[in-house]
């Protein structure tokens, strides 16, 4: 069975290999078309390339595990601006004021917490109630920006620590610390998926329930730690996003689910569940980021770059969808 | 029957894939009024030789010939004008739309300006509906029905057209046997217009009781077409698979151990009530009976996976009390269901985390799984059981269904299990791979595992079981042991009658 084994690293394979042609097509593109003089695939370039890629990216990550599940969750950029505005109105109570910098990591823990709590919640109404992900997070997306607007109405809430965002825009090995913190929790979670029980759980009940039932998994609570790791992850993205920012808008995170979403299809995670890998994840966001950047590079619009994307995203579920049913017709003989 | 053209007549259809000579020279003939076997194991190439026929592979030499003419096959809705109709094993039906209009789907009768045109519809669908004999009309919901009546609605709509052949693919997959006889009945129906009727099944008996001749494929190839009347089950066997297959009686032998299981007066709403047998290491007990006659529903309950509303269970003379399947599994109840692909397997999966699944926490080095101890566990397995596939990382999926049958069951023994309960234990399995599985469970036996084995098919049970309960309508009818059964009070038993009733 070489030839099933090398399929599946052709497809693990894809989405590098369409970042290697992004690269190669912005750069000779950029050498006629660039609006300024700078290569395009300059080191600092590409450093904060990935630096951002990891609001979305975090969240993208933990949206693998979900979507493998065969879930989904549409209140991750409710829950990211919550867990955002948590963390900068708490720096300026009072009694966290009085604490100095010792308030910062109280206030991360604070959002952390937040993002958790949401999460559990979604995790909690999925397995008792058994609606479905799709609606009950789409319940929770409008709750909690509901949330968002109801603590500071329009306006947006700021607080700028010094400390913490010389942290935030600190390079440690070259890296950004919010670089650091996507490769960290894509570590995790690759851990997490290929190593655990919890991820080979992840994988069964995706890919078939009733079997997964019938092998005495917990399915219902197995669901809920994953929206609770789901909510936790959204709200790591914000603290390490505003940490260096300092200002929320009730708007902000609008639409993250979304990319979060395109992300992992472009990574090949099926939507039905079952099949995904965290790593592949990781090069749809990149690759998302990197044709955002190299659309700018170009003199491309900000409106062309939505486009291109969305074209590019049913482009690659076509192709997919044509090797998958080639490869069916051989074996169905 | 030579003086008459054949309906429907493949001449010499050869198919190559990437690989694979899917049918090499295949030819058959139907004649007027024939019921005609088409058998062979899975792989053989029965349904790639049934998609050449519909258009859906293009051969790449051979003809096809409708009455003695020549004809190309582009689709199945060209088929289908020619005369050509396929039921199929899957019925493809829209749950929501009425039996009119699923029986007329894509050609409902229009009136102007593409008005439904409901009045013929429902007529003429009552008047093909009463062809079928079927209790129920044309503006029933088609997801109100049962299985059987919904593969009615199927063969109507291969009436809607004058077929010329129709082709039945394991029509009685899922058929209770009363439901199997209304069908046989309508296969006769159509017999008696002059239709031909390819009939594809895995099932000996019908094939005995129904067709006029037999053809028989084996890797792709044409073995031979046999008069069903001058032939017997070992030969077209022998033609299938190269050997017979044994199915004499097989009562153990060695000792039984202890009780291992033992129920009582077990009841579960209106589907089982008073239930009560028991169980000894080292045997096979047989439940047979028609489908809905609560077989399947008490493993369910013995698994966890329904409450009972009365009774007890004993393992090993200790009451236990099972409320889901985690439980079952913690007391050692194993259960290999009915339905694998749906409930036995995760498919996409490899073989060894298919076969880890319910024991991977306890296969744990700190926090990861020690793949090494899984691959143990597969490979012991893979040997004992023989299961053949290259490696752990094959897709499951990709096996056939014998090997996969060999996972579930192999999941389970590497739980040591104090029961095992075999639900269908060869249910879409080739021939050649059943004999294997029946020696497997009677191996199981014999090494002292206590087995319980459901199935629909008479040979299988009186083939493995060391004793045999018959059940009927939620009950137990009578309880056999291997001396005393034979075919006609097994029947007798599970039809309800009651004359010399056990319990």
């Amino acid at each position: 069975m070489t030839t099933g084994r090398r399929k599946d690293a052709l497809k693990h394979g894809a989405i590098w290999g369409f970042i290697l042609v992004e690269l190669a097509f912005f750069s000779i593109a950029g050498e006629f078309l660039a609006v300024s003089d700078k290569a395009f695939m300059d080191f600092d370039n590409m450093l904060l390339l990935l630096k951002q890629s990891a609001p979305i990216g975090i969240i993208a990550l933990g949206m693998t595990i979900i979507m493998i599940n065969g879930n989904i969750d549409l209140s991750v950029g409710a829950t990211y601006a919550l867990s955002a505005i948590v963390l900068l109105d708490s720096m300026t109570w009072p009694a966290l004021q009085a604490m100095g910098d010792w308030a910062i990591p109280l206030a991360w823990g604070l959002a952390l917490l937040t993002g958790t709590v949401l999460g559990a919640l979604n995790g909690l109404i999925v397995w008792k109630t058994g609606v479905d992900a799709f609606i009950v997070t789409l319940g929770s997306m409008l709750g909690y920006r509901g949330l968002v607007f109801m603590i500071n109405g329009e306006q947006p809430t700021s607080h700028l620590n010094w400390t913490l965002v010389d942290f935030a825009e600190a390079q440690f090995l070259g890296l950004h610390t919010a670089t650091w913190f996507l490769l960290m929790a894509a570590l995790a979670l690759w851990l997490l998926m290929t190593r655990t029980v919890h991820g080979r759980n992840a994988y069964a009940i995706g890919d078939n329930r009733e079997a997964a039932v019938n092998a005495g998994i917990r399915v219902g609570p197995h669901m809920m730690w994953n929206f609770v790791l789901i909510g936790f992850l959204a709200a790591l993205s914000a603290v390490v996003f505003y940490s260096e920012s300092g200002s929320v808008n009730p708007n902000d995170g609008m639409l993250f689910e979304l990319w979060a979403i395109t992300a992992v299809v472009l990574g090949g995670t099926k939507l039905t569940g079952g099949y995904g890998s965290i790593l592949s994840t990781l090069g749809g966001v990149i690759a998302i980021q990197l044709l955002r950047k190299g659309l700018g590079h170009i003199g491309a619009a900000t409106e062309t770059v939505n486009l291109v994307i969305g074209l590019i995203l049913i482009a690659v579920l076509l192709l997919d969808r044509q090797l998958n049913r080639k490869g069916k017709e051989e074996l169905k003989i | 029957m030579t003086e008459i053209t054949p309906v429907l007549r493949l001449d010499g259809i050869v198919k190559t894939f990437p690989g694979v000579r899917a049918l090499d020279g295949v030819s058959l003939s139907v004649m007027p009024g024939e019921v005609h076997a088409l058998m062979g194991e899975n792989g053989a190439g029965k349904s790639t030789l049934m998609k050449v026929l519909g258009g859906i592979h293009a051969p790449d030499a051979g003809r096809i010939f409708i009455a003695e003419e020549p004809v190309i096959m582009t689709s199945p809705q060209q088929a289908k004008a020619k005369g050509v109709v396929f039921i199929h094993q899957e019925l493809s039906l829209a749950d929501e739309l009425s039996v009119a209009e699923n029986i007329f789907l894509g050609e409902l009768p229009l009136k102007s300006f593409g008005r439904v045109d409901w009045k013929t519809l429902y007529d003429t669908t009552d008047a093909i509906l009463e062809t079928l004999n079927v209790g129920f009309d044309a503006r029933t919901r088609v997801g109100d029905l049962s299985i059987a009546n919904q593969q009615m609605v199927e063969i109507g709509r291969a009436l809607t057209v004058n077929p010329r052949a129709v082709i039945f693919d394991e029509p009685t997959a899922s058929l209770t046997d009363a439901e199997k006889v209304v069908l046989f009945k309508v296969i006769a129906d159509l017999q008696a217009r002059g239709v031909g009727i390819i009939y594809i099944s895995h099932r000996m008996e019908e094939i005995f009781k129904i067709t006029d001749r037999i053809t028989v494929l084996r890797d792709g190839q044409y073995r031979g077409t046999l008069m069903t009347a001058e032939t017997d089950e070992d030969e077209v066997t022998q033609l299938m698979i190269g050997r017979s297959l044994d199915l004499s009686r097989n009562a153990s032998h060695h000792q039984m151990g202890d009780v291992a299981l033992e129920v009582r007066d077990l009841t579960c709403g209106a589907l089982f009530q008073d239930v009560s047998f028991s169980l000894r290491k080292g045997e096979v007990l047989g439940f047979y009976g028609l489908v809905g006659a609560g077989r399947t529903e008490i493993a369910e309950t013995l698994f966890g996976l329904r409450t009972p509303s009365a009774g007890q269970i004993l393992l090993e003379g200790q009451a236990v009390r099972i409320t889901s399947p985690i439980e079952a599994i913690r007391h050692g109840i194993s259960l290999v269901p009915e339905d694998r692909k749906n409930q036995g397997l995760v498919l996409g999966m490899n073989c060894r985390d298919n076969m880890t699944l319910p024991q991977v926490d306890g296969l744990r080095a700190g926090p990861f799984v020690s793949s090494g101890a899984e691959v143990e566990i597969f490979d012991h397995y893979k040997e004992k059981l023989d299961i053949r596939t290259p490696g752990w990382r094959q897709i499951v999926g990709n096996l056939s269904g014998g090997n996969q049958q060999k996972i579930v069951i192999g999941k389970w023994l590497s739980m040591r299990p104090k029961v095992l309960i075999v639900d269908e234990p060869t249910r879409g399995i080739d021939v050649g791979s059943k004999s294997e599985i029946h020696n497997l469970i009677r191996d199981l036996a014999a090494q002292g595992y206590a087995v319980i084995v459901i199935s629909s098919e008479m040979p299988e049970v009186l083939h493995v079981s060391d004793r045999i309960i018959a059940m009927f309508a939620g009950r137990v009818m009578r309880e056999f042991t291997s001396e005393e059964v034979t075919e006609d009070n097994l029947i007798q038993a599970i039809s309800g009658i009651k004359e010399g009733r056990v319990a």
